[in-house]
């Protein structure tokens, strides 16, 4: 039953903060570039290095735990589909998700339930301002544009890895390897999981942002509210990537 | 705009009209049928036990918050069918003094106090500087003030700073939420002579939510007293001093009750008047000090 609430308040949310939008891109001199900027700052340029490690460090581990199995059947040169596809379709931009809602996710529902605690966001409203257009809009828009640029890095990141692997356990040369991945993943690889990134942005600012403006009462709201956004959109986002994978085996991707 | 409109209200017409006000949280009946007025230009407090819904009268009379029923007219607008267009326009022309202040803590005390001319007139950087800094020596605050953040402010310098960005749009109507709530006596009394100039000024009708006997008795020309989701009683703090209902009575009968009455009757009470409460004349009756400990 709170599940269903809450589920109704979600989509709610969702809903205004589409008419805030719709409103914004009508009248694009109430945009706020200032958080915007800020925003793409704190959640895509401040991320890049923890993005760009673990990347690398999942590319290391899925090459190093392909290449025993890969041996035994002679197939070393494999090792470059299973990294590149599993890397680009799957894992880079999950990965890059995952951390983003754990950073930055978790930082908007901090940041909007300590205002709203505060008496902030009412004071926001009686000023006249929308909050929805000063406190959500940039964040998602922020999100929006950054995470597939974090996923781009992240694949690039994840692949690096896995060729350090794939030369110090399998002896696939860097050249070799190269070669075969230029053949073996193409450009639709590449784009089905860049094309996920901005759903899972939107998944991320907007559950970030609605458990934020649910908070209620205290201090201890707020901590509640923020482990609500991360547990939430983390498994929004999975959830997500599973009805991608579904979609795309019905469309042939 | 403020002038046509006034020209267009009767002098003593009411600013706010509220009745058969109701709200429930749940099964928890916070309002029952509530009616009252508040006239132009009078300061009108509102008191009532803890979880008597003051707050929340407040909250819906700043449209913040929905009432399940009954109607809100305030300055001749009808709460319950209003627009996003009209609500802005409404919200233009009232301040709020919010409980804890509702500063921005991202902003400076004068980026506070500005905020409103930033975001609804075209002004220039300069100008809005020089205006916020008018109304931040009005409420009393020194011009350094303005340059630090509401993190680095006691609590009685953020209810000031507050105050001041409640009325750098020179609003008619204004609402304290417990102007004086956990200040000590001296920056209290500050605030309540901070209302009064105000109200001297003229033009300014005053809400206000309190639990503070001296602002009330001293300030205050028309008491509502909440209890059990009613308007108990409603008059000049001597009126409801004269009503015997228990709701009314708790606030006169207990010893800080008796001690405020007798304050605001006794000599020294016309000498506050002129110069409201300080630190002195209360330091100097240790009675008079123990009622707002
Ligand atoms: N958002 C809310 N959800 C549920 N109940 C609420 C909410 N806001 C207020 N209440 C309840 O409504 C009642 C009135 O609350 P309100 O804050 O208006 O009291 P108050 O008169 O301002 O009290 P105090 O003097 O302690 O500030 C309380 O019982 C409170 O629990
Ligand atoms: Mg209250």
């Amino acid at each position: 039953m709170a599940v269903y609430a809450e589920g109704v308040a979600l989509l709610g949310f969702i809903g205004e903060s589409a008419v805030a939008l719709a409103g914004c891109i009508a009248h694009p001199s109430r945009m706020r570039w200032r958080p915007l900027l800020s925003n793409i700052g704190s959640a895509g340029v401040n991320a890049l290095p923890i993005v760009g490690l673990l990347s690398f460090l999942l590319g290391v581990v899925v090459a190093y735990q392909g290449s025993g199995q890969l041996r035994q059947y002679g197939a070393n040169i494999f090792v470059v589909d299973l990294v590149g596809i599993s890397m680009l379709r799957e894992f880079a931009p999950l990965i890059t998700a995952i951390i983003i809602a754990g950073r930055s996710g978790s930082a908007y529902a901090a940041q909007i339930g300590t205002m709203a605690v505060t008496e902030e966001i009412d004071a926001m409203r009686t000023l006249g301002i929308a909050p929805l257009e000063v406190l959500v809009l940039p964040k998602i828009l922020a999100l929006l544009i950054v995470l597939p640029l974090l996923t781009v890095f992240a694949d690039l990141c994840g692949v690096c890895g896995g060729m350090l692997m794939a030369r110090a356990q399998l002896g696939v040369g860097f050249e070799e390897f190269f070669e075969r991945f230029t053949n073996v993943v193409s450009v639709t690889t590449y784009l089905v999981g860049i094309g996920k990134a901005p759903v899972f942005a939107a998944i991320i600012a907007v559950v970030g942002c609605f458990q934020g403006f649910r908070t209620k009462g205290g201090a201890d709201s707020v901590g509640r509210q923020t482990t609500r956004s991360v547990v939430q959109s983390s498994f929004l986002v999975i959830v997500a990537d599973a009805m991608f994978s579904i979609a795309f085996s019905a469309l042939d991707l | 705009m403020p002038d046509t409109l006034l020209a267009t209200a009767p002098p003593d017409a009411a600013v706010i009209e509220i009745s058969k006000l109701s709200t429930r949280f749940g099964d928890h009946v916070v309002h029952a049928d509530l009616d009252f007025d508040v006239r132009r230009g009078e300061i009108f407090a509102v008191i009532g036990g803890s979880g008597s819904g003051k707050s929340t009268l407040l909250r819906e009379m700043i449209l913040l918050h929905r009432p399940d029923a009954g109607s809100i007219r305030v300055l001749g607008v009808d709460l319950g069918d209003i627009d996003a267009a009209a609500t802005l326009a409404l919200r233009l022309r009232w301040g709020v003094m919010f409980q804890h202040g509702g500063l921005f803590g991202s902003l400076t005390i004068l980026e506070n106090i500005g905020l409103p001319l930033r975001e609804h007139r075209t002004l220039d950087n300069a100008v809005v500087d020089a205006l916020a800094a008018e109304k931040l020596a009005l409420t009393g605050l020194q011009p350094e003030v303005g340059a630090q953040y509401p993190a680095e402010l006691s609590g009685g310098m953020l209810k000031r700073a507050s105050l001041a960005r409640a009325l750098i749009l020179d609003p008619e109507l204004l609402f304290l939420d417990e102007p004086t709530a956990g200040l000590d006596p001296e920056s209290a009394g500050g605030v309540d002579q901070l209302v009064r100039k105000l109200r001297d000024r003229g033009g300014l009708t005053i809400v206000m939510i309190t639990h503070d006997l001296d602002l009330l008795w001293q300030l205050a020309d028309r008491v509502a007293v909440l209890a059990d989701g009613k308007v108990q009683g409603i008059g000049s703090m001597a009126e409801l001093a004269q009503m015997d209902q228990p709701a009314i009575r708790k606030f006169f009968d207990g010893p800080r009750g008796r001690a405020a009455q007798e304050q605001s009757k006794s000599p020294a009470a016309a000498h506050q008047a002129a110069a409201p409460r300080a630190a002195a004349p209360r330091a100097a009756a240790p009675q008079a000090a123990s009622i707002r400990s």
